[in-house]
C-alpha cells in the first residue's frame, strides 16, 4: 500500500503491517475525538515514525497515486479533522 | 482517490487522450517554476531575519558595553538600566531566532518538494513521449490515467506546502517590517520602551564624560573674552560698514 506523508513524499508499506498502523491510527483517532492537542501531536508523530520505519520511500521519479495520505508533524488538530474519515486515517 | 477521479474526468473530455499528456505537462512545468520562486521568496525572508538577528545582537552587545562603562564611572543606576534593556533585547532576539529557524525549516522542506516534483516532471515527460510513440489513442488511456494521477497528487501536495510557506512568509514579513522600523528609529537601544527614539543611556554617559572637557573649554573662552573686551567691539564695526561699502570693510580687516 502506498502512503503519502504530506510534504515528505511517498512510502510503500507492506500490507502485513496494516494491523500495527491501524492500532496507532486508533489511538490518534481517540486523541482527535477527545480534542486533546498534546496527545494528538504525540500519536501523530508515532504514526509517522511507524510509516517511515515500516515503509520504503518511493524514488522521487515514481509516478504512483497513493492509497492514503497522512499529514506531517506540523499539522494541527483542525487541519487533520478536515482530512479524517470516520474510521481514522487508515481505512479498515 | 479524489485525484484519480479528477484525472479520469479530464481524460474522458479529451478527444484524443494523448492530448491530456501535453496539457498536464505544461501545468507541471508551470508549477515547478512557481515552487522555485516560492523557495527563493522564503530564502529572501529568512535572510532578512538573519540580518535583523545580527542587528539585535549588536544592540545587546552595545548595551553590555554601556553597562560596563557606567560601572567604571560609578553610575550603577545607569548600568542597571542598560542591563534591563539588554534583557528585553535578548528576549526579542530569542523570539526572532525561533522564527528564523521555523522559516529555514520551511525553506528546506520546499527545496526537497521542488526536487521531488522536478524528478517526477522529468519522469512524466519521458513516459509521455513513450506513450505517444507506442500506443494508439485507445490503448493509451489507462497508462495516461496512471501517470497523470500520480503526478497530480504530487502537485496538490506541493501546492499545500507552497501555501503554508507563503502564509508563514507573509506573517514574517509584517513582523520583520515592524522590527526594521524599530531598528531604524534607534528604539531597540531602549528595548523597554519601544517607540522611544533616543539612546538616553549613551547620552547620560556622554554628558558625564564630556562635562570636564566642556567646563575647561568654557573657562578658556571666558578668559579670552575678559582679556579682550574692546577687540569684540572693533571687529563688529567694520562688519557693519561692509554691508554699505564692501571695499572699505575689506581694507579695515587686512
Amino acid at each position: 500500500m502506498i502512503i503519502r506523508i504530506l510534504g515528505a513524499g511517498q512510502y510503500d508499506v507492506a500490507d502485513a503491517h496494516l494491523d500495527e498502523l491501524n492500532a496507532l491510527d486508533e489511538r490518534l483517532n481517540t486523541a482527535v475525538q477527545a480534542d486533546d492537542g498534546a496527545a494528538f501531536g504525540q500519536e501523530l508523530r508515532g504514526l509517522l515514525a511507524a510509516v517511515r520505519r515500516l515503509g520504503t520511500a518511493l524514488p522521487d521519479d515514481a509516478l504512483t497515486a497513493s492509497d492514503l495520505v497522512i499529514p506531517d508533524e506540523d499539522a494541527d488538530l483542525a487541519q487533520v479533522r478536515a482530512l479524517l474519515r470516520d474510521d481514522g486515517l487508515i481505512p479498515g | 482517490m479524489l485525484f484519480r477521479i479528477k484525472a479520469n474526468k479530464a481524460l474522458d473530455r479529451a478527444e484524443d487522450p494523448r492530448e491530456v499528456l501535453d496539457y498536464s505537462y505544461e501545468r507541471q512545468v508551470e508549477m515547478l517554476a512557481k515552487v522555485r520562486r516560492g523557495v527563493a521568496d522564503v530564502a529572501t525572508s529568512r535572510k532578512r531575519l538573519e540580518l535583523q538577528v545580527g542587528q539585535l545582537q549588536a544592540s545587546a552587545d552595545k548595551l553590555t558595553g554601556q553597562a560596563q562603562q557606567a560601572l567604571t564611572i560609578g553610575r550603577e543606576d545607569l548600568a542597571r538600566e542598560a542591563l534591563t534593556r539588554k534583557q528585553a533585547a535578548l528576549a526579542q532576539l530569542a523570539d526572532l531566532r525561533a522564527q528564523r529557524d521555523g522559516l529555514a525549516g520551511e525553506e528546506a522542506k520546499l527545496t526537497l518538494a521542488a526536487q521531488r516534483l522536478q524528478a517526477k516532471v522529468e519522469a512524466f515527460r519521458t513516459r509521455k513521449e513513450t506513450i505517444k510513440a507506442t500506443y494508439t489513442a485507445a490503448e493509451a488511456q489507462t497508462r495516461i490515467g496512471e501517470a497523470v494521477s500520480g503526478i497530480s497528487e504530487e502537485m496538490s501536495d506541493v501546492g499545500l506546502a507552497m501555501q503554508r510557506a507563503e502564509d508563514k512568509t507573509a506573517q514574517m514579513q509584517s513582523r520583520a517590517a515592524a522590527i526594521d522600523e524599530l531598528l531604524a528609529s534607534g528604539a531597540l537601544d531602549d528595548a523597554t520602551a519601544p517607540g522611544g527614539a533616543r539612546d538616553d543611556i549613551q547620552a547620560a554617559l556622554d554628558t558625564q564624560r564630556g562635562a570636564a572637557g566642556i567646563d575647561a573649554e568654557l573657562a578658556t573662552m571666558k578668559g579670552q573674552l575678559a582679556a579682550a573686551p574692546d577687540r569684540a567691539a572693533i571687529d563688529a564695526e567694520p562688519a557693519a560698514k561692509a554691508i554699505a561699502a564692501p571695499g572699505a570693510g575689506q581694507e579695515t580687516k587686512s
